[in-house]
């Protein structure tokens, strides 16, 4: 190919463009992801650099700290196993297109629920009827309280983005009201003002002896990762849900009642994370009580994961390890090393963004502009190496062909 | 005397990955002619277009403007150049007004402020042989902070909207003929009204050479009339046109010369004149085809599907169909005309239980369908597909795949407890349909949104006749596609024809209804101007129906239409009959 170079200044190529790519392997999928992650651990370490500390050390003092200790093993399943039911229940919804952020505020709702109702059972039933009354009415409780915001949006087409995230903020002044009422407070003279402890009948039981005790929930969460994953795949609702999210006309004139999918829907996503608050609030982890803090913020940290994990149960689930990881990791690095465990939010937050930007050379690609031998201006496509941060795939795709 | 070309391509080549869109394609544009682009889905047409406004950038070849070379990076390019391309999907903001869309794009005179100051400089530079330098160089301050305040002037007064943009809009329309209402908001708009907004745009924006990708894909005859009358007196005030389109008729129509691409290779170039359509279908096709449709004569069943007194209103809540009677019989078609948007979406929703009705009756091998919600009438064996504007609006779910769409309609036949989709059996159905229907895809799990326009429309027909319906409402069911799969489809509703089915056929285009169909219904605003054997009538018969000056309601008052007298609703004595 040769150009005209005679001086036509209008001549020229841009030195980068980006054209769309086909769709990659799956394995390329995760070296992308990976390559993302491992960038945005480069840049976590420029900053701890930056703060005066060897970012190797911290590094290794935030994946070891994990297993230098049985207590932190222990604290580190209590990080995920909340995280990991509310990115699932989170996930339902987001599959439908329906933007619920409001997990704050049912796994609130889920917790109260559950703890009225096990303090007004009390002694008089027996310990598993308990629970499990106990745990409906905790889905009950953050079900409904989502299934609310579909109502309105099916019948007034309301925005459900703004009604669950501001949901959240009256399911969080409610738990701080409920401090000051007798029926949730502690009531024993001379206590601090707090939430008073569930009656034992509605602990829940747990597995495994001495340090290495868990609460039965880390059982539940894995069942409902399967669960979850073939309720997407393999059922008429995932289906349904999957062709509301994509095409809610198509959906009405296939005949489905579309309006009452998404109530159900919405109640299914909020259900799941009112579950996590009440298994959350009747175990161990939380000291079998309410408490203002009570969420951990997982109702945010689950948006995060579940479009990490891009709605997928099993990628939830890896996800919400690794997430933990870090967090568990770096609150026991700041006890080692003095490093605020704030930290460990800002690396979070770093992944997140590149991971996010990563699904942009997932889509596209970039092509070079090269100069030959000869100086004259050609354009080539990079065949074996896109340069996309030291991630190198093998295989030029396609570009999407537009007539 | 050789004119220059307002366009010369040379050589141009892109591929997209393995696939080559433009092989080594060149093309010339005379000045103020219209140039049809011809060729079937997929041959290249709108790829090289894209390289001329910009879109994307050809691999190698080089592209002429006026005689000159230029290299084309970006839309921006193309617009400084001349050239003005109206997409196929428009692209306009919703919720502005049609000035609004127009002028947002509308780009001011660069405000030369250097240049200015330098010739301040340099008059000061003259008389700088004064003695009193400080006066003088007081002037200069003074004459610098004048400019520099007019320059801010300028750019605080440009980045208010002003007053007269809509007048300005509204002169230069009116210079091609255009009728618009410049405070008009787009989504008030219908499709043809934003098509003309996305015209005058380009010519407001000082486009010479305008690009018009499938213009009359979306428009009825009448607009379609309307488009090209405004074509030719953009080609009278010296515009170069070029249109990219598949439909024979309106390529001899409209265009002076013809050009013809073919899986993205150039064939050649001809006058209209001295060309027709066969011969420009052979090129396009590259062999000989029957442009005939054949009607096969079937023997007629009972009536199907018929509809009394049917009132139905539309979503603003006036009344969009009127009193219509009509009946479909087992192995006929029944095609219905009128322009756009005079009640054939109302009576498709209607009859697929999709709308509630006002008043009159729908009545299904005798039974009333009326109140029933749309998965029973699916189960009762009536299919309704209807082709929106966009293509892929209802009916499929574009990020699904082929395998999932198909199911779209039965995967809830299983019993309640069983909440297990069946996909085996879907993919089964999806490959046999691909198989029979020559879809061109990858595989079965392909996301539909990937299959190029024809091949998604036959996944949507082969998806409805798979199921085996006795009454197959369809509308625009070839909308946007090419000859070939044009012809597919219409094979495929003969079949179903020849099977027994009922068919009622929604179409915009009077020649392949004509061939066709059995009879034609013609509506004009939601009344029925009455129903013709399609081998009795004509196009113009048709045409005055459908504007409503001829209404056979009036001519044989002793005859009411759409009552069968075989039929099939035995509740009583039907007094109907006027």
């Amino acid at each position: 190919m040769k150009l005209n170079k005679s001086g036509n200044t209008s001549i020229k190529e841009p030195l980068i463009r980006v054209a769309k790519r086909d769709k990659l392997k799956w394995w390329q999928n995760i070296l992308f992801y990976v390559g993302a992650i491992l960038i945005a651990l480069i840049v976590g370490g420029i900053f701890i650099s930056a703060i005066g500390q060897n970012p190797f050390s911290y590094y290794a003092q935030v994946i070891a700290g994990n297993f230098t200790n049985n207590i932190y093993i222990k604290h580190y399943l209590e990080i995920i196993v909340p995280l990991l039911i509310t990115s699932l229940g989170v996930s339902v919804a987001f599959k439908m297109k329906f933007w619920n952020i409001g997990g704050e505020g049912q796994f609130i709702m889920g917790a109260i629920m559950a703890a009225t109702l096990a303090t007004v059972i009390g002694d008089t039933l027996p310990s598993w009827l308990t629970i499990i009354i106990v745990l409906l009415f905790g889905i009950i409780g953050g079900g409904l309280f989502g299934a609310m915001v579909a109502i309105l949006k099916v019948k007034f087409n309301t925005n459900e983005t703004l009604l669950t995230l501001m949901l959240n903020y009256v399911a969080l002044y409610l738990l701080a009201y409920f401090k000051n009422v007798d029926f949730y407070k502690q009531l024993d003279v001379g206590a601090f003002l707090d939430f008073r402890k569930l009656p034992k009948n509605a602990w829940l039981p747990t597995i495994g002896s001495g340090i290495f005790t868990f609460d039965i929930t880390i059982i539940f969460a894995l069942i409902m990762v399967v669960l979850l994953f073939f309720y997407y795949n393999y059922t008429k609702h995932g289906y349904e849900i999957n062709v509301i999210g994509d095409s809610p006309n198509t959906a009405r004139y296939a005949g489905m009642n579309v309006k009452w999918i998404i109530i159900r829907t919405a109640f299914l996503s909020a259900g799941i994370i009112g579950l996590a608050g009440a298994f959350h609030v009747i175990g161990s982890s939380a000291n079998h009580m309410l408490s203002e803090n009570i969420t951990g913020g997982v109702g945010w940290t689950g948006i995060i994961v579940a479009w990490l994990a891009k709605l997928n149960p099993f990628g939830i689930l890896i996800a919400t390890g690794l997430l933990g990881l870090l967090q568990n990791g770096s609150s026991v690095a700041e006890s080692t090393m003095h490093i605020s465990s704030s930290s460990a939010d800002i690396i979070q937050g770093i992944i997140l963004f590149t991971v996010l930007a990563m699904d942009f050379f997932v889509r596209f690609k970039v092509i070079i502009r090269k100069k030959n031998k000869n100086g004259e201006n050609t354009v080539e496509v990079e065949e074996n190496k896109v340069v996309s941060d030291n991630v190198v795939t093998s295989e030029i795709s396609k570009e999407e062909v537009t007539e | 005397m050789k004119e220059q070309n307002a366009i010369e391509l040379n050589n141009i080549t892109k591929t997209f990955g393995s696939v080559v869109a433009n092989d080594n394609i060149s093309l010339s544009v005379r000045q103020g002619e219209i140039l049809a682009l011809l060729g079937e889905n997929g041959s290249g047409k709108t790829t090289l277009m894209n390289m001329l406004s910009g879109v994307y950038k050809p691999d190698s070849g080089s592209i002429f403007v006026n005689g000159k070379q230029v290299s084309i990076q970006s839309p921006e390019d193309s617009k400084k150049l001349g050239i003005g391309m109206v997409h196929q999907h428009f692209k306009l903001v919703e919720v502005l007004s049609a000035a609004d869309n127009i002028w947002m794009g509308v780009e001011l005179p660069p405000y030369n402020l250097n240049e200015k100051l330098k010739v301040i400089n340099n008059i000061e530079f003259d008389v700088a042989k004064d003695k009193n330098k400080f006066l003088y160089n007081l002037k200069k301050v003074l004459k610098d902070t004048k400019e520099v305040l007019a320059c801010a002037f300028y750019h605080i007064k440009n980045s208010f909207l002003s007053k007269n943009r809509n007048d300005a809009i509204k002169d230069m329309a009116s210079k091609f003929g255009f009728e618009v209402d410049p405070t008009k908001f787009v989504y008030d708009m219908a499709v043809s009204e934003k098509q003309t907004i996305e015209i005058i745009k380009v010519l407001y924006y000082g486009a010479k050479i305008i690009i018009l990708d499938e213009p009359t894909a979306v428009l009825t005859v009448q607009e379609i009339n309307k488009l090209f009358s405004i074509l030719r007196e953009m080609k009278k005030q010296g515009h170069s046109i070029i249109i990219i389109t598949h439909k024979l008729n309106e390529v001899m129509d409209i265009s002076d010369r013809v050009a013809i691409l073919r899986k993205g290779q150039y064939i050649t170039t001809v006058n209209t004149s001295e060309t027709n359509e066969k011969q420009l279908t052979e090129y396009m096709v590259g062999h000989k085809v029957d442009l005939k449709i054949e009607r096969p004569e079937v023997v007629h069943d009972k009536p199907l599907l018929e509809i009394r007194d049917l009132t139905i209103n539309n979503d603003e809540g006036t009344t969009a169909i009127k009193k219509v009677n009509f009946y479909i019989r087992g192995g006929e078609i029944l095609g219905i005309a009128g322009i756009s948007g005079c009640g054939q979406k109302e009576l498709c929703e209607a009859i697929a239980g999709l709308r509630p009705i006002v008043s009159g009756e729908i009545n299904h091998k005798g039974d009333s369908i009326i109140g029933l919600k749309p998965e029973q009438i699916i189960d009762k064996g009536i299919s309704m597909s209807f082709i929106p504007e966009d293509r892929l609006g209802m009916g499929l779910a574009p990020s699904l795949s082929i395998t999932d769409n198909m199911m779209l309609k039965n995967y809830n036949d299983t019993p309640w407890y069983n909440p297990i989709v069946d996909r085996k059996k879907a993919r089964q159905e999806a490959n046999k349909i691909i198989k029979e229907l020559k879809i061109v895809t990858t595989s079965s799990e392909t996301p539909v949104r990937l299959l190029s326009g024809g091949n998604v429309q036959k996944v949507l027909v082969g998806r409805e006749i798979k199921a085996g319906p006795n009454v197959i409402v369809t509308a625009y069911p070839v909308r946007g596609l090419d000859i070939n799969s044009s012809y597919a489809i219409y094979n495929i509703l003969n079949e179903q024809k020849k099977n027994g089915v009922g068919i009622l056929f929604v179409g915009e285009d009077l020649d392949v209804m004509l061939e066709l169909c059995d009879k034609i219904l013609v509506l004009c605003h939601g009344k029925v101007m009455g129903v013709v054997h399609s081998y009795k009538t004509n196009k113009e018969e048709l045409g005055l129906m459908m504007t409503g000056s001829l209404d056979l309601n009036e001519i044989k008052i002793d005859k009411a239409f759409g009552i069968a007298k075989d039929t099939n609703i035995n509740k009583g004595v039907n007094n109907e009959v006027k």
